[in-house]
């Protein structure tokens, strides 16, 4: 079905998009749409998003799709990114408060903010680029939750429509950058099996 | 009861340590009939010397003071130590010489899994034989070697380190402004590379060129998409390669480049479908000796002992 390549796609948000994508590409993705519960297929593994990497990195997978925002957070894998597949748009963004400014304020009175993420390596990093100061707070999920309860001043997340940030009255401060899907390939398997990986690439070119 | 080791770290227990052995005996014999005598050097090096081989020291990770307050740096690297070496004990010699080596060398892991700190290099060195010449010696040994130790399979990823930059460079665009892309390149980011690409002032043709070479991989076919002279080193290499019988077991790969900063021309990495990490790989290395007051040209190559010991295991099964 896959040319003898082994993908590894992400579950989760942007799962049915890359089902979609595969079944443009020809690759049928019936069996996988009505196994909820099984993880491998011919040709096809379903993994988390954050795992997409490692599978390929290892070996497990020649290629693997995963979202951008994973690729920058995990910058040090051994994978080429070889295409923008252009779906799953989201946004890296700063968000605080929409009411008061606890950011500016704490970073005027202490010299530095403190900052919840579910991505420390990002916001260090962007904190760093822009020459602040920042404790970064690593949580696990509903990262919202921090600057109402007190744990930080603001939060670095990802955002696909703002609607759970206006929900829990915060509001967008900074971007820091945008991220979609992308192919991620295994560099051993790049060049041993170039050509059926340019063959799948042509394909999804000539979708977009 | 259990006492930790450092992760990244391991003991080997006699079932496969006797295999680790006959494996390094068998290169060990490759590259000693081939003329590479075996040398020795510390695994603590100043860290002077190595930062005079590569800045920073080629990613030495471990460093101690000795009695005397000298910072010592743990080998990551076994080739700068053997260009100190030549310069110690050949100088002013002329005649080829060649090199082989055993050697534990060491490096920081930032990540957990998967990677050694502490990992067995077997590798060569070729010194005073320049150009295609040399790096066609050291790329057939090489492939004979684990032929020898049983491997069948194995494929030589062919590249020039220089070329990529060359190319940025004829359009007018180094130093500072190539940095980011070559930093791209590295990182097999083509995507961010293309992205890259698109905001320079270049010709079409040119723009063109700069996002498909590093995609480029596969027989010799591929090199004629590189404009002359390019490629011509790469030809070369390939013809000598054919000669030896070996030219089967390249390919090109155009946007191959390697992390140690001492490359300056042709590299190479050893690939194998059993390890989906390289089991070695090496270069030409034209600078390094003068770094150390001997300008000679050479060539070498490393291999991870562990992956081919992989490779070797799933030949068999």
């Amino acid at each position: 079905v896959t040319g003898g390549l082994t993908i590894a796609i992400p579950r989760g948000s942007l799962f049915e998009a890359t089902l979609d994508l595969l079944d443009a590409l020809g690759i049928s993705t019936g069996e996988v749409r009505s196994n909820d519960r099984r993880l491998v297929f011919p040709g096809i593994l379903t993994v988390r998003p954050s795992d997409v990497p490692t599978y390929v990195e290892h070996g497990a997978a020649d290629l693997g799709i995963t979202g951008k925002d994973v690729l920058m957070e995990q910058a040090d894998r051994n994978v080429y990114e070889l295409a923008d597949l252009g779906y799953g748009h989201c946004r890296m963004i700063v968000a605080a408060p929409r009411d008061a400014d606890p950011m500016g304020e704490r970073m005027l009175r202490s010299g530095q903010v403190r900052i919840a993420t579910k991505y420390p390596r990002i916001a260090t990093d962007h904190f760093a680029g822009t020459g602040r100061q920042a404790e970064i707070v690593e949580v696990k999920g509903s990262v919202e939750l921090a600057p109402i309860t007190g744990l930080a001043d603001a939060i670095v997340d990802l955002t696909a429509t703002g609607k759970t940030l206006d929900e829990n009255g915060l509001v967008e401060r900074e971007q820091i950058w945008e991220s979609t899907a992308r192919l991620i390939a295994n560099p051993v398997a790049h060049r041993l099996k170039a050509a059926q990986i340019d063959e799948l690439l042509e394909r999804v070119r000539g979708l977009g | 009861m259990i006492h930790p080791v450092p992760p990244g770290t391991r003991d080997v227990l006699p079932d496969e340590m006797r295999e680790l052995r006959a494996l390094s005996g068998s290169l060990h014999e490759s590259f000693e009939r081939a003329g590479y005598g075996e040398v020795w050097t510390p695994a603590l090096e100043y860290e002077d010397v190595l930062r005079r081989g590569d800045e920073n020291a080629a990613g030495a990770g471990f460093r101690l003071f000795d009695d005397r307050g000298h910072v010592l740096a743990l080998r990551s690297d076994p080739t700068i130590p053997i260009a100190r070496l030549v310069a110690n004990r050949y100088a002013g010699e002329t005649e080829p010489l060649r090199l082989s080596y055993f050697a534990h060398a060491y490096r920081a892991v930032t990540r957990g899994s998967g990677q050694a700190r502490e990992f067995l290099q077997g590798g060569i060195e070729l010194i005073g034989i320049g150009g295609a010449e040399g790096d066609a010696e050291v790329i057939a040994l090489v492939d004979s070697a684990l032929t020898e130790a049983g491997l069948r399979r194995h494929r030589i990823g062919l590249g020039d380190g220089m070329l990529y930059s060359s190319l940025l460079a004829e359009s007018g665009i180094d130093g500072e402004r190539a940095a980011p892309l070559l930093e791209s390149l590295w990182r097999r980011d083509l995507v961010g590379l293309e992205a890259q690409v698109d905001g320079l002032d270049v010709s079409k043709p040119t723009r063109d060129l700069l996002v498909t070479l590093p995609a480029l991989r596969g027989g010799p076919e591929v090199l004629d998409r590189v404009p002359e002279p390019g490629a011509q080193h790469l030809r070369a290499v390939h013809e000598l390669l054919a000669e030896r019988g070996v030219g089967d077991r390249v390919i090109f790969d155009l946007g191959l480049l390697r992390d140690l900063g001492y490359y300056t021309g042709t590299i190479f990495e050893v690939l194998d479908p059993a390890v989906a990490f390289a089991l070695g790989g090496g270069g030409r290395y034209d600078e390094l000796l003068g770094r150390f007051g001997e300008p000679r040209p050479a060539c070498g190559a490393g291999l991870d002992i562990q992956r081919v010991h992989v490779a070797q295991i799933e030949e068999g099964s």
